[in-house]
């Protein structure tokens, strides 16, 4: 079974060419392709977990690509328990994603090549999580992120959109950048381009810890551009300019957890390294903080969850760092459901009420009822409220932190706990409870279709249950499947539960106050902290500062350097150009005058009879016969001469 | 005797008659029907070049090895493509429409003992079997005047390069006594002579030998009928004569001077070299300026023999890989390339490559297999070519020759711009003309294969490169 797993993402990719080539004038069709191959890889996928829950090893499958004696890479797909998990999380979300599109961008004029692009996401997500060698994924890598570009700027018709699609693709590609010389550098010390003999040669103590360090941060580069971490955040909150389906899929669940994933997948080298698993530690524990700061005060509800995303991830990588293997990786399973579901109910209410403004929204409760509910059990689950996947997920990362000698990390991760409980309940009641705010969309608001509802009770049922398999009282639970080295995860700590229960309370008791009760008056703590409402409000300057120090002087260095080009280097090309044009111009006449004329030596007579080869035959097979003698001729004389 | 090494030429011959004496009997409205029966007749002569034996028949008259076996296989895919191409172009053809197949097949039985030939006699025999068909074909559009002059010309020129040849022949007889290739190697050997020591004699048998197979290579000088031969035949018949007739020049020349000449390596390779050099920069800078793509491919097809003869230059068992390896690229690429231009001019009536304007708007399959293969032939990655031109530089470097590697990249560059020339052609102008493209199955499926040919060698070259290794190891003996 484990052998056939390579048509898992093949699937996608083959939904992905028929379509483009075959069914794309026939939307229906084609979104029916696109859903049957991501269902047919769910379903090649459920038996991979269940192989690799009776014997949690690592099975790899390979094949040489390319070889060139002495340098080989190869192409392979690597299954284990992480991989498992991973095949789970992007197969189940990536199908309820594709069936609620059906009903999210239903008439919309490129239906066809929308499904084409998710298939094609499909594709290298799934590639991506089954790569076997640093090449290959950094192959798949960088598909995901250009997939990522074609999605965000979907309606490029919208500049914003098409900004936002740039934005993120540059953004990434910086931390790429990073992601690819630490390849390099990894690669060039250990010889292979292999998951597996580099870990060996790692765990073996051959490769220098100077080199290791290095590598480690530079490859945690790459991790930083795709799960928008700081200081590479930005282009996350611009990316929700997509098709909200999209931001569910890709911008939630799946393509920023790739970084988390590249991270876990690279354990041994951060384990190997500790000042680079403490950077890592540290960006995650200051992403989470700002980016759920951010969260409180934002309007927009895309942008809300976005935040809220960054931060949680934030959360991850700080699991990850302080070698909370299945920490990290356990809220990335729990948060892909619970926020798939969070961003998938947002698109329910935008398609209901066309707008993002959670001020415009309100009293929505008994309209959409079903959107409603399911909206809010995510938000418990990702509240962390008992006995909700969240809970135990977030629990096992307090342990973590817990475990490091400092407390800060620890103090941080509470912090965001409240803070994000809180935004994550004014959302809940500024939008479904109080009174609607705009009587003319709320009239014409009404509960989506079932093609978008049954998608979101799916998800509904998986965040609260997902995270059962990681109860810490479970003795063949989340932790000993996938691990690193030893079954590893903290003790079950009741204290920290309680902390964690009572934090995420009285989040949720401090946004009931403000929003539903108004007993406290939103306005006046407003005016009371206007400078932090302020800079929280604008996200604390980051897109300025960027501009104003990135992005302003490239600009003003390049056009420097495109008037150069345009004033020198185009010069020179262009007139190396002429002079070969010319060259050629002196060859041709040299060919048709001088060559074929001087051989019979009676150059002028030919240049009479006509210069053209063609217009005279008999003379021209005349000239043939000359030249090959001729040619025979120099030949010999060339060589005895010598 | 195992004659069964010889099966596969056997029964090619077989039904080369078999089609002859169909076509008497055949309705005169279908006779274009017979070139998917000589289909039949190549695959199942590849199938059992399969199941043939490796050894040697007559003596060395005939040799089966790994050299000639992959060399077959390149002549074979190269008749079954210009087969492919032409069942819809004879229609065109008012007489010997069935002949015209029975003619390519009979070229290709004679490159099949061309490659085999251990021995000079054989040798020559094999190529006038393969040539004289040729003449044939090349004037085979009798009413058109370029295909007749096209004809005559070739016919004049390869009496003259076949005499030159036999000439060298002659004078390697008399200097060593012997036909067999092994024992004019080992004659030579043996008398421990210097390349001028036994005289001019020699030197005008070797050069004779390289002016003899410089003509079916169309190396320069000895290139001079190329242009108007390519221009003037059938398409489907230059494509043929682009890639099998200079393949089995090569095999040729390859093993004569590989292993006949061996002892005088320093000497031949220096002219080869310089002949090399020579004909990717005319071939090249010449191809700039053509407007017709026929004639254009036949200078480029001028270049690329010099690419191809770089790895002979590098005189190692890694050369030969190396260039069998291109030829393979080559064939798909450039069998591509003119079965896109038999396509367009079966449709708009053109070879000029201004007419191929707009083609990506008309037809845009068409134009995306043309830019493939034109893409192939400058080397660009991921496609055969690239691999091809990269592993013939390296075979090259390996031993020293940065020289003539220098000359080929910067020649390349040149090429760039020529093969590209048509990708903007077909992009980005606007044409003038309205078509209406409807590709008959024929020459879709001769495009499909090309494209698939050309994107296999370039991605998963691992499995072309180690056959071509198999073929260079007949030689691997130093």
């Amino acid at each position: 079974m484990l052998e056939s797993s390579w048509l898992i993402p093949l699937l996608p990719l083959l939904a992905f060419g028929t379509i483009v080539f075959f069914t794309n004038r026939n939307p229906r069709l084609s979104s029916y392709i696109s859903i049957g191959a991501v269902c047919a890889s769910f379903a090649l996928s459920v038996p991979v977990l269940f192989e690799v829950l009776q014997n949690p090893v690592a099975s790899e499958f390979k094949f040489t690509w390319i070889d060139l004696k002495g340098f080989t890479i190869q192409m392979g797909i690597l299954i284990d328990p992480l991989t498992a998990v991973m095949l789970m999380v992007v197969t189940i979300v990536s199908m309820l994603v594709h069936i609620y599109s059906v009903g999210y961008m239903a008439g919309d004029p490129r239906f066809s090549r929308y499904f084409s692009f998710l298939s094609l996401f499909t594709f290298a997500m799934l590639g991506l999580v089954l790569s076997n060698n640093f090449f290959e994924i950094f192959i798949f890598w960088e598909l995901v992120g250009l997939t990522s570009y074609l999605l965000i700027g979907f309606w490029f018709e919208k500049k914003v959109a098409a900004d936002a699609g740039k934005k993120a693709f540059i953004t990434t590609r910086t931390g790429d950048l990073g992601f690819l010389v630490g390849i390099f550098l990894l690669v060039s010390a250990a010889g292979t381009f292999n998951f597996q003999h580099i870990f060996h040669q790692i765990e073996a103590g051959h490769i220098p810890a100077g080199i290791l360090t290095i590598s480690a941060i530079l490859i945690f580069a790459g991790a930083v551009g795709k799960s928008a971490q700081f200081p590479l955040h930005v282009w996350l909150p611009d990316a929700m300019e997509g098709p909200t389906p999209v931001s569910a899929l890709i911008h939630a669940a799946t393509m920023v957890a790739a970084g988390v994933y590249l991270v876990a997948r690279a354990m041994s080298v951060y384990a190997a390294s500790s000042s680079a698993a403490l950077i890592v530690a540290i960006i995650g524990a200051f992403t989470a903080f700002l980016a759920a700061s951010i969260g409180l005060v934002q309007n927009d509800i895309k942008r809300v969850l976005a935040y809220s995303t960054i931060s949680q991830l934030g959360y991850m990588m700080l699991a990850l760092g302080l070698g909370g293997l299945t920490a990290g990786t356990f809220h990335l399973m729990t948060h892909a459901y619970f926020k798939a579901l969070l961003f998938l109910g947002a698109g329910s209410v935008i398609h209901a009420m066309h707008t993002n403004d959670i001020w415009e929204m309100g009293g929505l409760f008994p309209k959409m009822r079903i959107t409603a509910i399911t909206f809010i059990i995510a938000s418990l689950s990702i509240s962390g409220i008992f006995p909700l996947s969240g809970f135990w997920s977030k629990d096992e990362i307090f342990a973590v932190a817990s475990g490091y000698p400092h407390p800060i990390f620890l103090i941080v991760a509470v912090l965001v706990a409240f803070m994000t409980s809180f935004y994550m309940f004014r959302l809940c009641f500024v939008t479904f409870f109080g009174k609607p705010r705009d009587q003319h969309k709320f009239e014409h608001a009404h509960e989506s279709p079932r093609v978008m509802t049954i998608p979101l009770m799916i998800l509904a049922f998986l965040s609260i249950f997902a995270g059962w398999v990681g109860i810490p009282w479970l003795h063949k639970g989340y932790s000993s499947f996938v691990f690193f080295h030893h079954p590893h995860h903290a003790e079950p700590k009741i204290w920290l539960m309680l902390i964690s229960t009572v934090v995420a309370l009285s989040g949720i008791g401090l946004a009931y106050l403000i929003y539903y009760k108004g007993a406290i008056s939103a306005d006046k703590i407003k005016r009371k902290f206007a400078f932090p409402y302020k800079v929280l409000f604008n996200k604390y300057y980051f897109d300025e500062l960027y501009s104003a120090i990135i992005i302003k002087p490239i600009i003003g260095l390049a056009n420097l350097l495109f008037k150069f080009d345009l004033g020198i280097i185009d010069w020179l090309v262009n007139a190396f150009g002429n002079f070969c044009v010319f060259l050629s111009e002196v060859k041709e006449w040299f060919d048709s005058h001088i060559v074929d004329g001087g051989v019979n030596g009676l150059g002028w007579i030919f240049k009479k009879s006509g210069s053209y080869l063609r217009k005279i035959q008999t003379g021209d097979l005349s000239n043939y016969i000359l030249i090959i003698f001729f040619g025979i001729l120099l030949i010999i004389i060339f060589k005895i001469g010598l | 005797m195992n004659y069964s090494l010889l099966l596969p030429e056997i029964f090619l011959l077989l039904w080369t008659l078999f089609i002859f004496v169909l076509d008497f009997f055949w309705d005169k409205s279908k006779t274009h029907s017979l070139g998917w029966l000589s289909l039949l007749g190549l695959g199942i002569t590849a199938g059992l070049l399969f199941g043939s034996g490796k050894g040697n028949l007559f003596g060395n008259m005939f040799l089966s090895d790994g050299f000639s076996f992959y060399f077959k296989l390149v002549f074979l895919s190269a008749a079954f493509l210009a087969i492919l191409s032409s069942i819809d172009f004879v229609k065109k053809i008012d007489k010997y429409r069935g002949e015209y197949f029975g003619l390519i097949l009979l070229s290709t039985l004679g490159m099949m003992f061309l490659c085999s030939a251990g021995e000079l006699i054989t040798l020559y025999i094999a190529l006038e079997l393969t040539t004289i068909p040729l003449f044939v074909l090349a004037a085979y559009l009798k009413s058109d005047s370029r295909s007749a002059e096209a004809g005559i010309k070739y016919v004049i020129l390869g009496a003259i390069s076949s005499a030159i040849l036999i000439y060298g022949i002659s004078i390697i007889y008399g200097l060593t006594g012997a036909t067999d290739l092994a024992l004019i190697q080992f004659s030579l050997a043996s008398q421990h002579l210097k390349f001028g020591a036994l005289g001019p004699a020699l030197i005008f048998g070797i050069i004779f030998f390289i002016a003899g197979f410089g003509f079916k290579l169309a190396l320069v000088p000895f290139h001079v009928w190329a242009p108007d031969v390519y221009q003037g035949a059938p398409t489907p018949i230059t494509a043929f004569l682009s890639v099998a007739s200079k393949g089995a020049g090569l095999a040729a020349f390859v093993r004569i001077f590989f292993v006949s000449f061996n002892v005088f390596q320093p000497d031949w390779v220096m002219i080869i070299a310089v002949l090399a050099s020579l004909g990717m920069i005319l071939g090249n800078i010449v191809a700039l300026m053509q407007t017709n793509i026929k004639r254009m491919l036949a200078y480029s097809s001028i270049a690329q023999i010099g690419y191809i003869l770089i790895g002979v230059v590098a005189f190692s068992w890694r050369g030969i890989s190396s260039l069998s390896f291109y030829m393979f690229a080559y064939l798909f690429a450039n069998m591509g390339a003119f079965i896109g231009a038999i396509t367009f001019s079966n449709v708009t009536g053109s070879d000029e490559i201004k007419d191929y304007a707009g083609l990506s708007r008309k037809s845009p399959g068409l134009a995306l297999c043309m830019t493939v293969f034109l893409l192939s032939l400058v080397g660009i990655p991921p496609l055969a070519g690239f691999v091809g031109k990269y592993y013939i530089f390296a075979s090259a470097i390996e031993r020293g020759h940065i020289g003539i590697v220098i000359i080929a990249i910067l020649t390349s560059v040149i090429a760039l711009y020529y093969y590209v020339g048509v990708v903007r052609e077909m992009y980005f102008r606007k044409s003038e003309k309205e078509f209406s493209f409807s590709i008959p199955f024929s020459l879709k499926l001769a495009l499909f294969i090309c494209v698939i040919g050309v994107l296999l060698a370039g991605l998963f070259p691992t499995p072309f490169i180690d056959a071509a290794t198999q073929a260079a190891q007949v030689f691997y003996y130093w």
